[in-house]
């Protein structure tokens, strides 16, 4: 398989009249990857993903799809595969019109459509349906031809813009499996952006958070959700306690007056944020550990059967929340005094 | 509401109304428009009722079918122009900023205020030769002396247009504001130039309200009268014309209530027919 569709943004800036949408991004992007670009609504991901398709004109900055500068290409010389949000199907073409259509613009010969259209056909597991109506096919099933119709051409980059927003959480969860998989047998470097963070680290082999126009953080799925390298990203990314605090300068932290050591030290001094996910906070119910700890009164309990949630007012505003399996839960009652232990190596600081 | 369900005391008042309206307001016209063509036209007191075929006998006279075939071609070239000229204008006013949009809009709108009667004037005027546009190209120096313009067919022609054209958009806009932009930029991520796009795309999903509008002008520039009177010669003339003749300065309204009644059974068979033509069509693709 050749490996192709390396990206590389350098300065790119989008500005509509007066708001910024994209506020200078220097990116690279390996080939053959899955990349999501991970952010709340309004942060810029989709106008980036516009413009790495030529549907939007970058204001400052270029683009590079393998070495090449495509900045000034047009959309539709850019062999650029992209799914959009509302899918965009052509409601005046059936399923074979629609994932045959880029080919047909081609001038591709009619039994080479036909055959090609029945391979992608197969590929998203939509077999002998060319002849339904758009108007027929389930949410899913538009997904999927919406999926053929951007692959047919054997793009170099596969662009997907929330492609599964609209449907249900099942549905939702093993279309994210299956396009994760089809990405991994076709090879094609892929940009999927989306607002859920569960949906980045099923399919991601590399999440780009971005916030307000700008990358907070580029790396692995679970890299960034264990290392985040901000408040933003630690808040965006699944939920955190955040733990404020004034660094001695000695590599421990203190935190409403109690020592914190924290993963890696802390190298600076002054205030610093500590991020600990709830399911490595502890409670503990009787005793109060030296280092590490908050105490604290339970407010609030809930068992959400696959997980057991336990929010704790420590007295730093935010109530902290500890996670964890129903099977090693240590029972506690709402009301109850207790302490919640954050171990070193989860303590992780994400700002200086 | 179930197709199948029982029309309740209510729905039936609701549907009194437009019922009502349509009986007093149409129907009923109607129905003295075809008594009316079989009536006698008496020179002294206007007309009387009675039963005579006169009137019919009459309109299947040579020059008045061969009028009303004029009528139809001229209307369905109006229809074509029109259609070629706003389904473009229409798309591109839809894709544009909103300032810009709205003030377009407006514009082109306000050509809706004006009467059929100033709008032929103007283009009497505008294409004659003592102060129409002719002069200004003389001014310039593109042409050696002013000529008229009109009376003409072609004149006939463009003031049908103009007085269609804002209609025309009226019933293309909604349907292409709708139209989603993704769906276009789809077709350019596939490889479509937006020339391609257009045609591909934007014309096929847009068909039926094109040809919506094609009937539309259609149907409106045939009932148009004062415009092909001032600005073409007699062999321009629509059936409306002979219809508004007949009727006022001849006052044989018997006999205009049976061109009348002719030209709408005309015009509907015409409706018909490129319906048909329509839906066969589409079921093909």
């Amino acid at each position: 398989m050749d490996v192709r569709g390396g990206l590389r943004l350098e300065g790119l800036v989008k500005r509509f009249d007066d708001v910024t949408a994209v506020a200078g991004v220097d990116l690279e992007l390996p080939p053959g990857k899955l990349i999501s670009f991970l952010g709340p609504s309004g942060c810029g991901k989709t106008t980036m993903l516009r413009m790495i398709a030529g549907l939007e004109r970058p204001t400052e900055g270029r683009v590079f799809l393998d070495e090449e500068d495509i900045t000034d290409r047009p959309a539709y010389t850019r062999d650029i595969g992209m799914v959009f949000q509302s899918l965009a199907l052509f409601p005046h073409l059936n399923v074979a019109g629609n994932i045959g259509y880029g080919l047909r613009i081609r001038g591709t010969e009619k039994d080479r459509i036909t055959s090609r259209v029945r391979e992608l056909l197969d590929l998203v597991s939509l077999e002998g349906m060319g002849d339904r109506r758009i108007q027929q096919l389930s949410g899913g099933q538009r997904q999927r031809v919406a999926t053929a119709r951007a692959l047919a051409l054997e793009p170099r980059l596969f662009l997907l813009d929330e492609p599964l927003s609209a449907l249900d959480a099942n549905l939702r969860e093993q279309l994210q499996v299956e396009l994760r998989l089809l990405q991994q047998q076709l090879g094609i470097t892929t940009i999927i952006v989306t607002h859920d963070q569960r949906e980045a680290m099923t399919m991601s082999d590399l999440v780009v958070v971005m916030n307000a126009g700008r990358i907070e953080q580029v790396g692995p799925p679970l890299e960034v959700y264990r290392r985040p390298g901000s408040p933003f990203v630690a808040g965006f990314i699944g939920r955190t306690n955040l733990l404020v605090g004034e660094a001695s300068g000695d590599g421990s932290v203190a935190v409403a007056g109690r020592p914190f050591d924290v993963a890696g030290g802390a190298n600076a001094t002054g205030e610093v944020s500590i991020s600990v996910r709830p399911e490595a906070a502890q409670l503990v119910a009787d005793g109060m550990p030296e280092r590490n700890a908050l105490p604290g009164s339970v407010v609030f309990v809930r068992d959400l059967g696959e997980l057991f949630e336990c929010f704790v007012d420590c007295g730093i505003g935010e109530h902290v929340i500890v996670a964890g399996s129903p099977r090693d839960w240590v029972p506690v009652e709402q009301g109850a005094a207790v302490a919640v232990r954050f171990p070193a190596e989860d303590c992780v600081v994400v700002s200086t | 509401m179930s197709v199948r369900e029982q029309p309740s005391g209510r729905t039936l008042g609701v549907l009194a109304f437009p019922v009502g309206m349509l009986l007093v307001f149409f129907l009923i016209p109607f129905g003295i428009m075809v008594a009316t063509s079989f009536y006698h036209r008496d020179p002294g007191s206007f007309y009387r009722p009675a039963f005579e075929l006169a009137n019919w006998q009459r309109l299947f006279q040579p020059v008045f079918l061969e009028r009303a075939l004029f009528s139809i071609g001229i209307c369905l070239l109006a229809g074509l122009v029109c259609i070629a000229i706003a389904f473009p204008f229409t798309y591109f006013l839809t894709r544009m900023r909103r300032r810009p949009h709205v003030i377009l809009l407006v514009v082109v709108l306000s050509a809706l205020s004006l009467s059929e009667v100033i709008v032929a004037f103007s283009w009497y005027i505008l294409l004659g030769r003592a102060s129409g546009i002719s002069n200004i190209l003389v001014w310039i120096g593109i042409m050696s002396e002013s000529a008229a313009y009109q009376p003409s067919f072609a004149a006939v022609l463009l003031g049908l247009c103009y007085i269609a054209f804002p209609y025309c958009i009226l019933t293309l806009y909604p349907q292409l504001t709708r139209l989603d932009p993704e769906i276009t930029e789809a077709a350019q991520t596939l490889g479509a130039s937006p020339w391609r796009t257009f045609w591909t795309v934007v014309v096929p999903i847009a068909r039926p309200i094109i040809v919506a509008g094609f009937l539309l002008v259609f149907v409106f520039t045939l009932g148009s009268y004062i415009i092909a009177f001032f600005l073409g010669r007699p062999e321009h003339w629509t059936l409306s014309v002979f219809i508004a003749d007949q009727a006022s300065a001849n006052a044989n309204v018997p006999f205009a209530a049976a061109m009348a009644i002719f030209l709408t059974v005309l015009s509907l068979v015409v409706v018909g027919i490129v319906g048909l033509i329509e839906s066969r069509t589409r079921r093909v693709t």
